[in-house]
């Protein structure tokens, strides 16, 4: 469908085979300054589901940028499927073309689009909304857009940007369940960049924190879905995934 | 005169009921009427101090007689012929503009090339005042069409190459890597993203175009010209008839209200998408 970006090298089939997403060596700067991401090396296996976190600034949506084709590779290796999709934290829909229209955008999908576009709509629960405008959505609202936008095009793997930063407590709680279980479905490798710990020890098997421009810290969550704050093993992973943020939970 | 006053006032009233609860009909039609009680006003102060000689009429007609010229005027086919000789250039100058200001705005705006052979000369040129031409257009162009379409023209293309190159310039960049991450081709995202985002910006233009070309008119008409409205104008100053040149004035202001009613007319159809502005001067 679409064009690799020259950028990043087609995949060869050893990794294909074990890993859907491999970064090695990874060096990005800006402008000849410091180095943002420094040598990381990064695996994600297919259908795995990793969240992504680190102090703002720290270089986590450099990161994506460079996964999904935006920035290019200069110094390292970068191997990733060719059907990838993004969610940014705004939901970037064209506000002059409907919300079905913008799901199916750049699609070559002859005329069954609008059905595809539905069947989509439906699944994240927007289904009633296809018709609308764009800038007529809540928050949420657009969000489930966006994230229709990218499942419709069945990404290998799939880029989430602090996609529920920007939205209420309470549509996040239900942003998250959503997710999960698209992901549930969908089974597709997810890297998911957020600030919020909780999120990423309800959603994630492995959480990563980027720090000096590199991975310090990758955390295994081995817990069993659905997950509940109360668990005492959900706490102590929180704690330790805190400590590594340098937050001192007491 | 008073009857357009009476029509404009129904037609901005008229949406008002549809959008608004039920007892409030009467207050915001009453509002409507009351923006123009006091055109109204000036209006009846202007006849009666015609009719009580405190104006010369060979200073200002009065009202009453104005109305009346108006319709000797259309009966004998005197305004018609010279409404549509002025319509017919503003048509084909607006035209004109339309075809060349797009055409640049798209070459200077979609390519780095193209924007510096394009753009520099154009803002050189926009700070000239293009009413300064004429001397020269006259000297080109001779007495025919041909000056006052092109004067039309040229004055009227700078508004819209502006205003769409301002739009396909400043395309929000967070769209323009959406498109890339969506695979859009470099044909899809212009058709899909660039120009409809650059939309809004180029129907502003339209409107300002608009507006000059009625602007160039008059001074083309009455510059030179054997037809025309300022024609019509400048005909009835050598035989002191004033009702004749305020009738210009007001079949002047006319066209220029009613085109702009028909660019925003467009913004509506084409704007859709847009959120519901506010009506004005409705408080919410
Ligand atoms: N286009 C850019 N030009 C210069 N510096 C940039 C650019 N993009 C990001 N940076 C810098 O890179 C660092 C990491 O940014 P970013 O990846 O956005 O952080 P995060 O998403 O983790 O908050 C920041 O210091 C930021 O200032
Ligand atoms: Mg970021």
């Amino acid at each position: 469908m679409n064009a690799i970006p020259q950028s990043v090298p087609r995949q060869s089939d050893e990794t294909r085979t074990q890993n859907a997403v491999t970064v090695q060596g990874l060096t990005r700067r800006f402008n000849g300054g410091p180095a943002v991401l420094d040598r990381l090396d990064l695996t994600i296996a297919p259908g795995e589901f990793v969240a992504l976190l680190g102090r703002s600034g720290s270089g986590k949506s450099t990161l994506l940028r460079t996964l999904s084709g935006l920035d290019p590779v200069s110094e390292g290796h970068v191997s990733r499927p060719q059907d990838v999709a993004v969610v940014f934290q705004e939901s970037r829909l064209l506000p002059w073309k409907r919300v079905w229209q913008n799901i199916i955008l750049g699609q070559t999908g002859g005329n069954d689009g609008r059905a595809r576009a539905s069947a989509v709509l439906e699944e994240v629960g927007l289904g009633h909304r296809a018709d609308a405008w764009p800038l007529t959505l809540s928050g949420g609202e657009a969000q489930r857009a966006a994230l229709a936008r990218a499942l419709v095009r069945e990404p290998a793997f799939l880029m989430l940007d602090e996609p529920f930063a920007a939205l209420d407590a309470l549509t996040r709680l239900k942003m998250q369940h959503l997710v999960a279980g698209l992901w549930t479905r969908h089974r597709c490798a997810v890297l998911l960049v957020t600030h919020d710990v909780d999120e990423a020890l309800l959603l994630a098997d492995r959480a990563v924190v980027l720090d000096s421009g590199r991975i310090r810290t990758d955390l295994p969550i081995p817990l069993d879905r659905p997950r509940r704050h109360a668990d005492p093993r959900f706490e102590h992973l929180r704690s330790v995934l805190l400590e590594s943020l340098g937050v001192h939970d007491d | 005169m008073s009857e357009t006053i009476l029509r404009t006032a129904i037609r901005t009233v008229r949406p008002a009921p549809l959008s608004r609860p039920r007892l409030t009909p009467l207050l915001s039609g009453w509002r409507g009427l009351s923006r123009y009680l006091s055109p109204l006003l000036l209006v009846v102060l202007w006849q009666a101090a015609c009719s009580a000689g405190l104006l010369s009429t060979r200073l200002v007609a009065s009202p009453a007689q104005i109305i009346v010229t108006a319709w000797s005027l259309t009966r004998d086919g005197t305004l018609p012929v010279n409404l549509g000789v002025s319509l017919l250039r503003a048509a084909s100058g607006l035209a004109i503009a339309l075809t060349a200001g797009i055409s640049l705005a798209l070459i200077s705006g979609l390519s780095r090339i193209g924007e510096d052979i394009v753009d520099a000369p154009l803002q050189i040129m926009r700070t000239l005042p293009v009413l300064a031409l004429v001397p020269l257009f006259i000297l080109w162009f001779g007495i025919g069409e041909t000056p006052k379409i092109l004067l039309v023209a040229l004055g009227s293309t700078f508004p819209i190459y502006l205003n769409l190159h301002k739009g396909i310039r400043s395309i929000d960049p967070k769209l323009l890597e959406m498109a890339r991450t969506l695979g859009l081709s470099h044909r899809q995202t212009i058709r899909d993203v660039i120009l409809p985002g650059a939309l809004p910006d180029l129907l502003t233009g339209v409107r300002f175009a608009v507006g000059i070309s009625w602007l160039m008119l008059v001074v083309a008409e009455q510059v030179n010209a054997d037809s025309g409205i300022g024609h019509m104008m400048m005909d009835a100053e050598d035989f002191l008839r004033t009702d004749i040149i305020l009738v210009g004035l007001f079949v002047y202001g006319l066209l220029g209200l009613t085109s702009d009613q028909l660019v925003r007319t467009l913004e509506h159809v084409f704007l859709a998408w847009r959120p519901a502005r506010r009506e004005k001067g409705q408080p919410t």
